[in-house]
């Protein structure tokens, strides 16, 4: 299940919900990305995210059918936001539910990793000194290519 | 042809979409990009790197070498920043 949304959300009521009624899971892995900021950068004031709206929805619904055709799942979330967020805001959730911890733990951090560098999202901060967009990191692109070649376990 | 900017490539074109009638000179993403920068100087300096840009054709990823038609929705965009 993907949602792209403007509003904050509560990730242990979001994994209740998701979990609810599933008894063959064994393991749930999740991940909660939040705005940082950088302690040797000026003060971040506050982080607007831009997408593109129905492309966005269509590359994590991608992502997740990626992610559920490597792994055995019994249940997948990924919920992004978009809009302006403060530093400790939660800007993503993603949920992996297997019957075993390996296919759970492995395909969270996939998911996170693939959502990076496909999703069409940008970030924009705020600091004392203006508005910057945010550079993509070619650890990134690292993280989300070692996922091509390397076969999935489970 | 719908064309959508996002991001700072929204920023130095000056608008956030924009029709145009495709010339018939243009085939490729790659032409397309070269031939929308020469429409202004926000065009051009959002265009003046293609290196720097990442494409979309009908809301799918796609090189600079993919075909594009009349019918198509075109975005350009820097490498995504989300997560």
């Amino acid at each position: 299940m993907i949602r792209v949304q403007g509003v904050d959300f509560e990730p242990g009521a979001e994994i209740d919900k998701l979990l609810h009624g599933r008894t063959a899971v064994g393991g749930v892995a999740s991940f909660i990305g939040v705005v940082r900021e950088d302690p040797r950068g000026p003060a971040l004031r506050a982080m607007t995210l831009e997408h593109y709206p129905g492309m966005t929805e269509r590359m994590l619904a991608a992502i997740e059918q990626e992610a559920n055709r490597r792994w055995n799942l019994s249940a997948s979330l990924i919920i992004h936001r978009y809009g302006r967020m403060v530093p400790g805001d939660r800007i993503v959730l993603v949920v992996t539910a297997a019957p075993h911890r390996q296919a759970a733990l492995e395909s969270c951090q996939f998911l996170i990793d693939w959502l990076k560098t496909k999703a069409p999202f940008w970030k924009c901060e705020e600091t004392e000194e203006g508005e910057q967009w945010v550079e993509a990191q070619v650890r990134d692109d690292v993280a989300a290519a070692k996922w091509q070649t390397e076969p999935a376990a489970n | 042809m719908e064309v959508l900017y996002f991001a700072w490539v929204r920023d130095r074109v000056g608008t956030a979409r924009e029709q145009i009638d495709l010339p018939d000179s243009v085939s490729t993403v790659g032409e397309l990009a070269h031939w929308l920068a020469s429409r202004s100087s926000g065009h051009a300096a959002a265009f003046r790197n293609c290196e720097l840009l990442r494409a979309a054709v009908n809301q799918e990823h796609v090189p600079f070498g993919h075909p594009v038609a009349a019918g198509d929705e075109v975005a350009f965009f820097p490498p995504m920043t989300g997560g």
